[in-house]
C-alpha cells in the first residue's frame, strides 16, 4: 500500500519535470518605418530552432503597425503576431517599451525572449532581462534546446570574434533573453500560409517618460544595406580624405553593386558616416565578397568581417595582417589598381 | 520638482580590468577560457567613459561634486582604478573578488552597482551628495556582451542613453542631451537625471595620464569592499561549458596584378553587377 503510493507519487513528480515547458519565444520584431528589418527575420529563424511556438511582437505608432503585421504572419514558422500601437512606441525608447515586455511575459508563459544584435535590441533586452533577474545573451551565432531539461545551449563569439563561448541557460531560468548575430543565421523566408494568429495588445502607458526622443538622423543611401549586402566593398585609414574615399571607393562599389563598409580609421578621420563601421564594435558582415581596400586588417577590424565567404585585400604593405585572412591578395597601390579594377569590371 | 539651484552632480564610472585590445589571445588547452597570463589594461570603453566624467567637470566645474571609480576583480584591478583616478576620478571603490573566481556576470555587475548606489544615496545628507549619472563603456572588449549599463538602468528604473557619442548635460534643467549611434545613422534623446550612459567609441578622445597626476592618483582614496558587503550574490547564472578556437582562415595568397585578381573574381562566379 505504502509502495504503491509512493511510486504514484514518483511517477506524477516526473511527468511534470518532462513537460516542463515546451518553448515559446517572443520575438521582438523591428521596422523602420514599417519596412521590416533583416535582423528580425534572422532572430525569427533563431527563435525557430527552438522548435516550439513563435510569436512575432511588432510595436510602433498605428500607422506603421498593421502593414508590419501583415508581412510578419506570413513568415515562415511564426505562430502568432502580438501588436501594440502607440504614439510613445514610434520610437523605440527602451523606457517606454520595458513596461510592455514585462506585462506580456508576466501575463504569457513565454520561455524565450529573442532580438536581432541591433541597436534597438541591444538597448532594450538587457533592461527587461534585468527586471526579471535574468541574463541577456548576446550575439548568438547557434543554439540548440533541450525540450527535456528546458535548457538551452548557446555558441557565442568573444574577445573580437577569437575565441567562441558555449554557454547553457539551465531549465530553472524561466525566461532566456538572446541577441541573434543576423549573418549566423538565415532570414525566414515568406511563406504562402496564412495560419498566424493576431492578437492586438493593449500598449502600456508611461506616463512623464524621463526619456523623450528628439530626432533620428539616417544617413541616406543608394546603396545596398551593409548588414546584409552580398558584397562589400571597405575603405580604410589609406584612403586619404573623405573626398577620395568616395572618389575610389563608390565606382567600384557600383560597378560590383556592393555595399560600402569602413575601418575604424577611417570612419574616426572622417572618411565616411560610423554607420559604415565594419569591426567588433561597428557592424558584423558576412558577404559572398568581402574587399578590403586600404586596410591593416586590426583585431576589431577582422572581428567584423573574417566570416565572409571570399575575401579580396588590397594594400601596399605585404606584410599587413589581413593578408593572412585574404582569399585574394594583391599588394598595390590602391590609387592605381583601384580605378584599373574598376574600369576592366565594368566591361 | 528639485530646487535647480543647489543641483550637483556625482558621478560614478564603473571600469573594468581586461585583457589589452592589442593581445593576440590564445584559448586555453582544457578549452575553459582563454590564457591570461598577458598584458591587461582598462577595457577601452571605460576609458572613454572616464574621459566624459572629467571633461564634465571641465565644463561645469565645481557642478561636478565627485568623480568615483568602482571596479571588481582580483586584486590586481586595483591598478585599473589608480588609472582612473590618474585621469580626474577622486576617489575609487574596489569590489575584491578572488584571483581564481571568474569576473562576475554583467547582471551581478549591475547589482553591486545598484547596491553602491543605494548605499551612498540613502546615507546622502541631501540630493547634492547622490549619485545621479553612471556612465559606463557600452561594452567590455573581453566578454562583448555589452549589457551591463542598460541593466543597470533597468534595475534602478533609470533613464539609459546607450551608445552615446555626444552627451550635454544641462544642470539646471536637470536634463542631459545625448546623441546616439544607432544602426544606419544617430539618434538624439534627452533624458531627465538620474540616469545611466554607455560610451561609444566616437563620445571622446581619452587623455593620458601624466606623470604628476599618477603621482597624485596614488594619494586618492579607495575603499574595498566585498560582495557580501554589498548582499551581493556572484553565483553564475549561466553554465560555461567549454570556449573554444574559432575555425582559422588562411590566406589563399597574392596576386601580382588587376589581371589576376579579376581572373580569381571570376572564378569565385563574381562579375560586375
Amino acid at each position: 500500500m505504502l509502495r504503491t503510493s509512493s511510486k504514484i507519487c514518483r511517477s506524477a513528480l516526473s511527468r511534470s519535470y518532462a513537460t516542463a515547458a515546451s518553448p515559446h519565444a517572443l520575438v521582438f520584431l523591428e521596422h523602420r518605418a514599417g519596412v521590416i528589418d533583416s535582423g528580425s527575420l534572422s532572430a525569427l529563424t533563431a527563435a525557430g530552432q527552438l522548435g516550439g511556438k513563435v510569436s512575432a511582437l511588432v510595436v510602433g505608432s498605428s500607422e506603421h503597425v498593421q502593414g508590419v503585421v501583415d508581412q510578419a504572419k506570413k513568415f515562415k514558422g511564426v505562430t502568432s503576431v502580438l501588436h501594440a500601437s502607440s504614439p510613445q512606441y514610434a520610437e523605440p525608447l527602451p523606457e517606454t517599451l520595458s513596461p510592455l515586455l514585462e506585462k506580456l511575459l508576466a501575463d504569457n508563459a513565454f520561455t524565450h525572449v529573442v532580438g536581432a544584435t541591433s541597436s534597438s535590441a541591444k538597448s532594450l533586452l538587457p533592461r527587461v532581462s534585468a527586471r526579471l533577474d535574468a541574463p541577456t545573451v548576446s550575439d548568438v551565432t547557434s543554439l540548440e534546446h533541450d525540450a527535456a531539461t528546458g535548457s538551452t545551449t548557446f555558441t557565442r563569439p568573444i574577445y573580437a570574434g577569437n575565441a567562441v563561448s558555449t554557454v547553457r541557460a539551465p531549465g530553472s531560468l524561466p525566461v532566456k533573453f538572446f541577441t541573434v548575430r543576423g549573418t549566423a543565421f538565415a532570414p525566414a523566408p515568406a511563406s504562402e500560409a496564412d495560419a498566424a494568429e493576431v492578437k492586438a495588445v493593449d500598449p502600456v502607458e508611461v506616463a512623464n517618460p524621463t526619456t523623450v526622443h528628439v530626432k533620428t538622423t539616417i544617413a541616406k543611401s543608394d546603396r545596398p544595406d551593409l548588414g546584409v549586402a552580398s558584397r562589400v566593398v571597405s575603405g580604410g585609414r589609406a584612403l586619404k580624405s573623405a573626398e577620395t574615399f568616395e572618389k575610389t571607393l563608390y565606382p567600384l562599389a557600383d560597378a560590383l553593386g556592393a555595399a560600402v563598409g569602413a575601418s575604424r580609421a577611417a570612419v574616426d578621420a572622417g572618411y565616411a558616416d560610423n554607420s559604415l563601421q565594419v569591426g567588433q564594435t561597428g557592424k558584423v558582415v558576412a558577404p559572398e565578397l568581402y574587399m578590403a581596400i586600404g586596410i591593416s586588417g586590426a583585431i576589431q577590424h577582422l572581428a567584423g568581417m573574417k566570416d565572409s565567404k571570399l575575401i579580396v585585400a588590397v594594400n601596399k604593405d605585404p606584410d599587413a595582417p589581413i593578408f593572412q585572412v585574404a582569399d585574394v591578395g594583391l599588394v598595390a597601390d590602391l590609387f592605381e589598381v583601384v580605378p584599373e579594377l574598376t574600369e576592366k569590371l565594368k566591361k | 520638482m528639485r530646487p535647480s539651484a543647489i543641483r550637483l552632480l556625482n558621478i560614478l564610472v564603473p571600469v573594468k580590468r581586461s585583457v589589452d585590445y592589442a593581445v593576440k589571445i590564445r584559448v586555453n588547452p582544457q578549452q575553459t577560457g582563454i590564457d591570461t597570463n598577458v598584458k591587461h589594461s582598462m577595457n577601452p570603453f571605460d576609458e572613454i567613459a572616464v574621459e566624459e566624467a572629467a571633461i564634465l567637470r571641465q565644463k561645469h566645474k565645481d557642478a561636478v561634486k565627485t568623480i568615483k571609480a568602482i571596479t571588481i576583480g582580483p586584486s590586481k584591478s586595483v591598478d585599473t582604478l589608480r588609472t582612473a583616478l590618474a585621469m580626474g576620478a577622486d576617489s575609487a571603490i574596489h569590489v575584491e573578488i578572488p584571483e581564481s573566481q571568474p569576473s562576475p556576470e554583467p547582471l551581478a555587475v549591475a547589482k553591486t552597482l545598484r547596491a553602491v548606489i543605494e548605499r551612498q544615496n540613502s546615507a546622502a545628507a541631501s540630493d547634492a551628495d547622490k549619485i545621479d549619472l553612471v556612465i559606463l563603456g557600452k561594452q567590455a572588449i573581453d566578454d562583448d556582451l555589452g549589457v551591463t549599463g542598460q541593466m543597470l538602468a533597468g534595475l534602478l528604473g533609470w533613464s539609459q542613453a546607450t551608445f552615446a557619442s555626444k552627451v550635454d548635460v544641462d544642470i539646471a534643467k536637470n536634463e542631459v542631451l545625448v546623441v546616439r549611434e544607432i544602426d544606419g545613422g544617430g539618434e538624439e534623446i534627452r533624458c531627465k537625471l538620474p540616469m545611466v550612459i554607455t560610451t561609444d567609441l566616437r563620445l571622446n578622445v581619452p587623455r593620458y595620464a601624466t606623470l604628476p597626476n599618477i603621482m597624485k592618483a596614488k594619494k586618492k582614496p579607495v575603499e574595498k569592499l566585498s560582495p557580501s558587503d554589498l548582499g551581493v550574490d556572484y553565483t553564475p547564472q549561466l553554465e560555461t561549458l567549454k570556449v573554444t578556437e574559432p575555425p582559422t582562415r588562411v590566406g589563399g595568397g597574392k596576386v601580382s596584378n588587376v589581371d589576376e585578381l579579376l581572373a580569381k573574381l571570376k572564378e569565385a562566379g563574381i562579375q560586375a553587377a
